[in-house]
């Protein structure tokens, strides 16, 4: 039985979230197996634009729903628009990236349309022609593949930085199909007051580059050469709970089983020892560096190179290396 | 205000190790915790109620040795705990342990909030609370990093929510149901007395018959999905010591990161 892809686009501040186009992506790796059609959601103020971007990402009908109450994401007006939607259309895989506000949405929208669901996936394939999701459990330590069972809907959430979208097909054509939102303003619970962003940082889980520090670095003052490394070398700043917990560095920032999980191609842990706790966090990081004056610790388990020293002595010098090299 | 807690109870990853891996923990009769995030959980609700006065009452659902983790609870200094277990329903996925929940919380009565975690580390699935709130219908706020005011004679919360990109401060109408992050608060320790108490605690159990359930619509037959479960592939340490002072080893460092094109 054929089933179609459903993806929704995830906006951040009405630009497509580089998610969205992976999440685009799974659908297009298991859309030849499964034998259905590719359908894009876009919902937003304003989205004429995306629409046609997810066209050329590979959709063949958008469905759009452009509304004021829609201009930033909240879950109640957005899950029960997808959910109307999936009222139509027949037993479809509704995929979308495991972001905050995905992970959110698609458990909602899962419960409204009694759907299956597999969160975070890091990969899909197709089995007997049903849909197999794979997903890390128990902070890395298992896998599990998961399968759906019953002729409804499906709903999964791809890890972020796992799938590679190709480049838009600026030829492809396809339909849009607008819809009214569901909700009105009022009938919507919640009201967003404000946004704070961090500007100029790099966002932790979306980076290609983390450099993190740990209990070794000692103190809050201990994170500036961290810091200074992860700046020459555009990535972003991670830390250990220990780090964390002694209040040199804000939550934002933590790696790990109560804090984020990573994906970046480098990740270089400074003063950092490896617990199981912080391995769950970025143990699938591509390359890993380990600086730590200890010269056996258990991230030298799962670390690419190691150097045994003192991070304070060692990481000024790579910051020189770097922008010497990186001419930055 | 009468508040619940949603609570679970996993697998305590401290105890991996050589000898003990993810199937061994996992499996009956291995080390067992508070879900970590539920640490969160437990005193954003007890903080709520010692500002607003009012209830809080732990539910849990999981096998019998669930109870630990409500005994935990009521050590922390809820009011009540409430086990939901039963052995059919073994294997739910997210939906059916929300339908469940849902059951339980019709039968615990009028409640102004619902606290749950971010997500629990074993099965990881940030699902379970979500899927609450849509089935009860109550507003959402997830991710919440601080409770900036609760106003149970207003009916409104205000909080702030840690998202990937933003700090995103909402207003929201009560009765609520709210995820909490680590952000918002550090968990007391269970107090001597408290220790005491809740182990001479008799901590109800509600299974089917008492939520008006059907065996055949909870568990594995149940559910949407199904897993198997096996260990991630072993890694083989393949490090590469860089020996040398802070000049030779980082140019020898960057040299590999080029080789590797990660820079």
């Amino acid at each position: 039985m054929a089933s179609n892809l459903i993806v929704w686009i995830e906006l951040v501040d009405g630009q497509a979230d580089p998610i969205a186009w992976q999440a685009m992506a799974a659908a297009g790796k298991v859309a030849g197996d499964l034998g259905g059609s590719l359908t894009a959601v876009v919902f937003g103020d304003g989205v004429c634009e995306i629409a046609r971007q997810a066209i050329e990402a590979g959709a063949d009908r958008v469905y759009t729903a452009d509304d004021p109450s829609l201009g930033r994401y909240r879950v109640e007006p957005y899950a029960k628009l997808l959910a109307r939607i999936l009222e139509h259309e027949p037993p479809s895989v509704v995929l979308m990236g495991a972001s905050t506000a995905g992970l959110e949405l698609s458990a909602y929208v899962a419960a409204l349309a009694g759907a299956g669901l597999a969160p975070d996936c890091t990969d899909l394939h197709v089995e007997d022609g049903r849909l197999a999701a794979v997903r890390p459990a128990l902070v890395g330590n298992l896998v599990s593949t998961v399968t759906f069972k019953g002729a409804g809907h499906q709903c999964v959430t791809v890890r972020r930085n796992i799938f590679q979208p190709e480049d838009p097909d600026p030829s492809r054509t396809g339909e849009i199909i607008e819809v009214p939102a569901a909700l009105s303003e009022d009938e919507i619970p919640t009201t967003v007051a404000s946004v704070e962003t961090a500007d100029g940082t790099v966002s932790l889980t979306e980076a290609s580059i983390i450099v993190s520090g740990g209990r070794g670095v000692g103190g809050p003052e201990g994170f500036k050469p961290v810091r200074e490394l992860a700046d020459a070398l555009g990535g972003a700043l991670g830390a250990s709970r220990a780090a964390v917990d002694a209040g040199w560095i804000p939550y934002a920032h933590q790696v790990g089983q109560t804090g984020k999980t990573v994906q970046p191609d480098l990740y270089i842990a400074c003063g950092i020892s490896g617990a199981i706790q912080h391995l769950a966090g970025m143990k699938n990081a591509r390359v890993i560096v380990a600086i730590n004056k200890d010269a056996d610790v258990p991230l030298y388990r799962y670390a690419h190179y190691g150097i045994a020293g003192d991070l304070f002595s060692y990481l000024p010098a790579i910051v020189e290396e770097v922008k010497k090299r990186l001419g930055r | 205000m009468n508040i619940i807690a949603l609570v679970k109870q996993t697998p305590d990853t401290a105890q991996l190790s050589a000898s003990m891996d993810g199937l061994k923990l996992s499996a009956e009769g291995g080390p067992r915790i508070v879900n970590p995030w539920d640490e969160y959980t437990l005193e954003t609700a007890i903080q709520a109620r010692e500002e607003h006065g009012g209830k809080v009452t732990a539910l849990c659902l999981g096998p019998p040795e669930a109870a630990d983790a409500l005994k935990t609870a009521l050590a922390m200094g809820v009011d009540e705990a409430v086990l939901v277990s039963d052995p059919a329903m073994a294997d739910s996925d997210s939906l059916t342990s929300a339908r469940i929940l849902v059951a339980a919380i019709r039968k615990v009565g009028a409640f102004d909030l619902i606290v749950g975690g971010r997500a629990a580390i074993d099965g990881n699935t940030a699902a379970t609370a979500v899927q609450v709130a849509a089935l009860l219908g109550v507003p959402l706020v997830s991710y919440v990093a601080e409770l900036r005011n609760l106003d149970p004679s207003d009916r409104t919360l205000s909080a702030v929510r840690l998202l990937e990109k933003a700090r995103e401060t909402v207003t929201s109408r009560l009765p609520a149901l709210i995820t909490v992050v680590k952000e918002i608060n550090e968990p007391r320790y269970p107090s001597l007395i408290g220790i005491r108490k809740a182990a001479r605690a008799n901590i109800p159990i509600w299974g089917c018959k008492d939520l008006s359930l059907d065996a055949a619509a909870v568990g594995a037959g149940a559910s949407g999905v199904e897993w198997r479960t096996e260990l991630p592939p072993v890694r083989e340490a393949h490090i590469e010591m860089i020996d040398g002072g802070p000049e030779d080893a980082a140019r020898t460092l960057v040299d590999r990161l080029m080789e590797e094109k990660v820079i």
